[in-house]
C-alpha cells in the first residue's frame, strides 16, 4: 500500500509540475490541482497508514486500548481540501476572466504587466 | 502566561468584516465602519503590545486543548510588535481607501475582503502551530487575490495570474514540507516541533524539509530565484492595495523564516550559506531592477525586493546583534513601504501618470506635502536619524562581528542602489520642471475631489511619515525592543517553556 | 438534460435534499458529517435543480442573493466561538446545555459553530456556481 501511494505521489507531483511549466492558463490550472492532490496524499502516507479503530474513547474506558488510526493527518487533509477548493475555484474563474479581457490563453502573450507605464 | 483574549486582533477584524458584508451596499457607512474598526483595532493590538511588554509571553490554547494537542496562539514580542504594525499600516490604508478607492470596488466588497486580510495577517503573526499558520497563509492569499483583481482591469487580470500562480505553488510547497515535518515528528506545535526535530536521526530529511520551507516562504518574500512574480504584479492594483501588499504580504514571509529558523531548524553552515547567498542575490537582482524602471510603483516593488535582502541577510549571519537587524529592518520597512505606495497614489491623483519620464515639478507645486513624502524616500537609503539607518547599522555591526566582508560590501552596495534610485526619482518627480500632461477622462484627479477624500489621503501619509520619523528618533527604545526579540529568537527556551509549562 | 423526468425529479429532489442535508448537520458531532458536508449537499440541491431548470429558475428559488448567506453563516460562527470568551474560557472552547434537547440531542456552541459553515459553505458554493455558469 506504502510503495504505491508513493509511486501515486511522485507521479501526481510530476505531472503537476509539468503541466505548471506548460503555457497554456488551464493546463497551469490542472498543474495546480494535481500538485495540491499530490501533497494531500503526502500527508495521508506520511500520517502513517494503519489498520486501526477510530480514535474514540469508549464511555467505559479511560484511554484508548486497540490499535487506533492518527485522526490528525485526515484534519489536515480536510482542512486543505477544502482551502484549495476555494483557492481552485477562483482560479478558473480567474483564468476566464482573463481570457475575456485578454482573448488569449497563452501567458506568453500577457505582456500587459510589462508595459513601460 | 496564559491568556484567552490574545486572538482578539484576529477576532476583532473578522467581526468588522462581518459588520461590513452586512453594510454591503452603504458605501459611506463601510468607510466609517472600517476606519473606526481600523483605530479599535490598532488600540487593541497595543493594548496586547504593552501587556506582553510588561508580563512576557502570553499564550492561549484554542478550545482548552492543551499543548502540543490543539492549536496554540502565542504573543511574544515580536509577534505582539508585527500585529501592532499591521494594525498601524491598516489604519492608514483604510483612511487612504475613503479617498481613493472607487465606489466601483467598494461594491465588489473592497472594505470586507481589506479587512479579512489583515485578519489572516495578525493570525499569521499570533499563531504557535505550524499547520495553523498554513491556513492563516491561505486566508491572506485568498483576500489578495481578490483585491489583486477587484476591478477587473487588464493589466491587474494578467498580474493576478502570475501573483496566483506563484502563490498556489509556494502553497504547495509549503504543505509538502508539513506534511514531511509531521512524518518525522508527528507533530504540528512549533514549540513541540522545536524540541522534537532536534532528536529526528535522519538528519537529512530535516535539511531537505528546512529547504522546501526556505522555498515556500522564499516564494512569498519574493528572495532572488523567486521573486519574478512581485514585480508583475504589484503595480497593477489601486495604490491603496499595493500599499498593504507591498508593505505586509512579503514581510509575512519575512516573519515565518524568521520564526522557522530561529525556533525549529537551527541552521547549520550549510543552511545559513544558502541563506546569505540568497540575501546577497536578492540586494543586488532588486537593486539593479529598480535602476531599471520607469514606472515608479515598479521601482518601489524593486526596492521591496532588494530591501528583503537585507533582512535576510540577518538571518544569514545568525547573531543576535544580526537578527535584531533584520527585526528593526522589518519594523521600518513595513510602515516605509506602506507608505511609498500610498505616496505614488498620491502623486497619480495629481498626475495621472505613474511614468518617471512624464512627472515632474512636484516640489513647487506641493513643498510641504513633498517634505512628507522625502521622509520615507529618505528613510529607505537610511540616512542617519531616519529610521532604515538603524537596522543597517546592527546589521553590518553582525556581519563585522563575525568579519564578513562580503556582506558588509552587498549591503553598502544595496544602500548605494537605493541611495542612487531614490536621488534619481526625487529629481525626476520632485525637481525637474513640470510638463503639460493631457488630462485622462477616466480619472478623477486630486482637484475634483471632495475635501474630506483629499484630506483622507493626504493624512494617511502624514500618519506614516510621522511614525517612520518616530521610529527614526526614538531608535533606541526600538533598539532595545529589537534586541529583545533577537535574544528571545536565539534562544527559545521561554517561548517553549511559555507554550508548553515546565 | 431537460428532460421531463430530470426536470420532475428535480422538483421533488429538492427538498428532500434539504431536508438530509439538516439531518447530515445534526448528526455531525459524533458521527460522520458535519457543517461542511451538509453545506455541499445542501448546494448540490441547488445545483441539481438548476441543471433540469436553468440557473435563472434556480435564482428565482433562492429569492435572495446566496453571497447573504456568508455574513449571517460568518457571524454566527464567530459569536459560537467568542461566546466562552466573555465567560472567562478560552476561544472555542464547547459550551453545552445541561439537558437535552429532544429529537436533536444535547446541544453546545458547537452545533451553532457547525451552523454557522453550513450557511457559509452553501453561500460560497451557490455564489462560485452562479458566477461560473453566468454567460457559459
Amino acid at each position: 500500500m506504502e510503495i504505491l501511494l508513493v509511486i501515486i505521489i511522485g507521479l501526481l507531483y510530476a505531472a503537476g509540475i509539468y503541466m505548471m511549466l506548460r503555457r497554456s492558463l488551464v493546463k497551469l490550472i490542472i498543474g495546480l490541482i494535481l500538485l495540491g492532490n499530490g501533497a494531500n496524499l503526502l500527508i495521508f502516507l506520511l500520517g502513517k497508514i494503519v489498520k486501526g479503530e477510530p480514535p474514540i474513547i469508549g464511555s467505559t474506558e479511560k484511554m484508548l486500548g486497540e490499535l487506533y488510526a492518527d485522526p490528525v493527518p485526515q484534519a489536515l487533509i480536510l482542512t486543505a481540501i477544502v482551502i484549495s477548493f476555494g483557492l481552485q475555484a477562483f482560479a478558473i474563474i480567474l483564468i476566464k476572466r482573463a481570457y475575456k479581457v485578454v482573448k488569449t490563453d497563452d501567458l506568453d502573450e500577457m505582456n500587459a504587466t510589462d508595459e513601460d507605464l | 502566561m496564559s491568556n484567552p483574549y490574545i486572538v482578539l486582533p484576529v477576532l476583532f477584524q473578522l467581526f468588522v468584516a462581518v459588520i461590513l458584508m452586512f453594510a454591503w451596499n452603504r458605501k459611506n457607512l463601510q468607510k466609517l465602519i472600517s476606519v473606526v474598526g481600523s483605530l479599535i483595532a490598532l488600540l487593541i493590538s497595543l493594548a496586547l503590545l504593552i501587556k506582553v511588554n510588561q508580563e512576557g509571553i502570553q499564550t492561549m490554547q484554542a478550545g482548552g486543548w492543551i499543548a502540543p494537542f490543539g492549536i496554540t496562539f502565542v504573543a511574544d514580542t515580536l509577534s505582539a510588535l508585527l500585529v501592532v504594525l499591521t494594525a498601524t499600516s491598516g489604519l492608514a490604508v483604510s483612511v487612504f481607501s475613503v479617498g481613493s478607492v472607487r465606489n466601483a470596488r467598494i461594491k465588489f466588497g473592497y472594505f470586507p475582503i481589506f479587512h479579512l486580510l489583515i485578519m489572516g495577517l495578525s493570525g499569521a503573526f499570533l499563531t504557535g502551530d505550524i499547520f495553523n499558520l498554513y491556513v492563516w497563509f491561505e486566508i491572506i492569499i485568498i483576500s489578495s487575490f481578490v483585491l489583486i483583481t477587484i476591478g477587473g482591469e487588464k493589466a491587474q487580470l494578467e498580474g493576478a495570474i502570475k501573483y496566483v500562480a506563484m502563490n498556489l505553488l509556494a502553497s504547495v510547497v509549503f504543505l509538502t514540507a508539513i506534511a514531511i515535518l509531521y512524518g518525522l515528528t508527528g507533530s504540528l506545535n512549533m514549540a513541540d516541533l522545536s524540541l522534537q526535530v532536534a532528536n529526528v536521526s535522519n538528519r537529512g530529511l530535516v535539511n531537505v524539509t528546512a529547504i522546501l520551507f526556505l522555498v515556500g516562504f522564499g516564494i512569498k518574500s519574493a528572495v532572488f530565484p523567486l521573486y519574478f512574480w512581485l514585480p508583475a504584479s504589484y503595480h497593477t492594483p489601486p495604490p491603496a492595495i499595493s500599499a498593504i501588499f507591498g508593505g505586509l504580504l512579503t514581510k509575512v514571509g519575512v516573519y515565518a523564516m524568521l520564526r522557522v529558523f530561529t525556533l525549529i531548524f537551527i541552521p547549520d553552515d550549510f543552511l545559513t550559506t544558502v541563506i546569505t547567498v540568497m540575501a546577497l542575490l536578492t540586494i543586488l537582482s532588486g537593486g539593479f531592477g529598480a535602476l531599471m524602471q520607469n514606472n515608479i510603483r515598479k521601482v518601489f516593488s524593486y526596492l521591496i525586493i532588494c530591501h528583503i535582502g537585507f533582512m535576510l541577510a540577518g538571518l544569514g549571519i545568525y547573531s543576535t546583534v544580526a537578527i535584531a537587524g533584520a527585526v528593526f529592518y522589518l519594523v521600518h520597512d513595513i510602515v516605509v513601504k506602506t507608505n511609498l505606495f500610498l505616496v505614488s497614489g498620491v502623486i497619480f491623483k495629481f498626475r495621472g501618470t505613474y511614468s518617471m519620464r512624464l512627472l515632474g515639478g512636484f516640489y513647487k507645486e506641493q513643498p510641504l506635502m513633498s517634505l512628507f513624502m522625502a521622509i520615507p524616500l529618505f528613510s529607505l537609503i537610511g540616512i542617519p536619524p531616519l529610521s532604515g539607518f538603524w537596522g543597517k547599522l546592527l546589521l553590518i555591526e553582525g556581519a563585522m562581528d563575525q568579519s564578513n566582508i562580503l556582506m558588509i560590501v552587498f549591503i553598502l552596495l544595496g544602500s548605494f542602489l537605493t541611495l542612487f534610485i531614490i536621488a534619481k526619482l526625487w529629481a525626476e518627480v520632485f525637481w525637474k520642471d513640470a510638463q503639460e500632461l493631457p488630462k485622462k477622462k477616466y480619472i478623477r484627479y486630486f482637484d475634483e475631489l471632495k475635501p474630506l477624500k483629499k484630506q483622507a489621503m493626504l493624512a494617511s501619509v502624514v500618519f506614516l511619515s510621522l511614525i517612520s520619523l518616530g521610529i527614526g528618533f526614538g531608535a533606541e527604545w526600538v533598539m532595545q525592543l529589537a534586541l529583545r526579540i533577537a535574544e528571545n529568537l536565539m534562544d527559545p527556551s521561554p517561548y517553549i517553556q511559555a507554550v508548553l509549562g515546565s | 438534460m431537460k428532460t421531463i423526468i430530470f426536470k420532475t425529479a428535480s422538483v421533488f429532489l429538492l427538498p428532500l435534499l434539504l431536508l438530509f442535508s439538516v439531518f447530515i448537520l445534526l448528526r455531525g458531532h459524533y458521527l460522520p458529517g458535519g457543517g461542511f458536508v451538509g453545506g455541499l449537499m445542501a448546494s448540490t440541491a441547488f445545483v441539481i435543480h438548476s441543471f433540469a431548470n436553468g440557473v435563472e429558475r434556480t435564482k428565482n428559488i433562492v429569492k435572495f442573493h446566496p453571497g447573504f448567506l456568508m455574513p449571517v453563516g460568518l457571524a454566527l460562527a464567530l459569536l459560537a466561538g467568542s461566546l466562552p470568551l466573555f465567560l472567562g474560557e478560552t476561544f472555542m472552547t464547547g459550551l453545552w446545555m445541561d439537558q437535552p434537547v429532544p429529537v436533536i440531542g444535547s446541544v453546545g456552541t458547537a452545533l451553532f459553530f457547525d451552523t454557522g459553515v453550513y450557511l457559509v459553505v452553501i453561500g460560497v458554493t451557490l455564489t462560485i456556481i452562479f458566477t461560473i455558469s453566468e454567460g457559459l
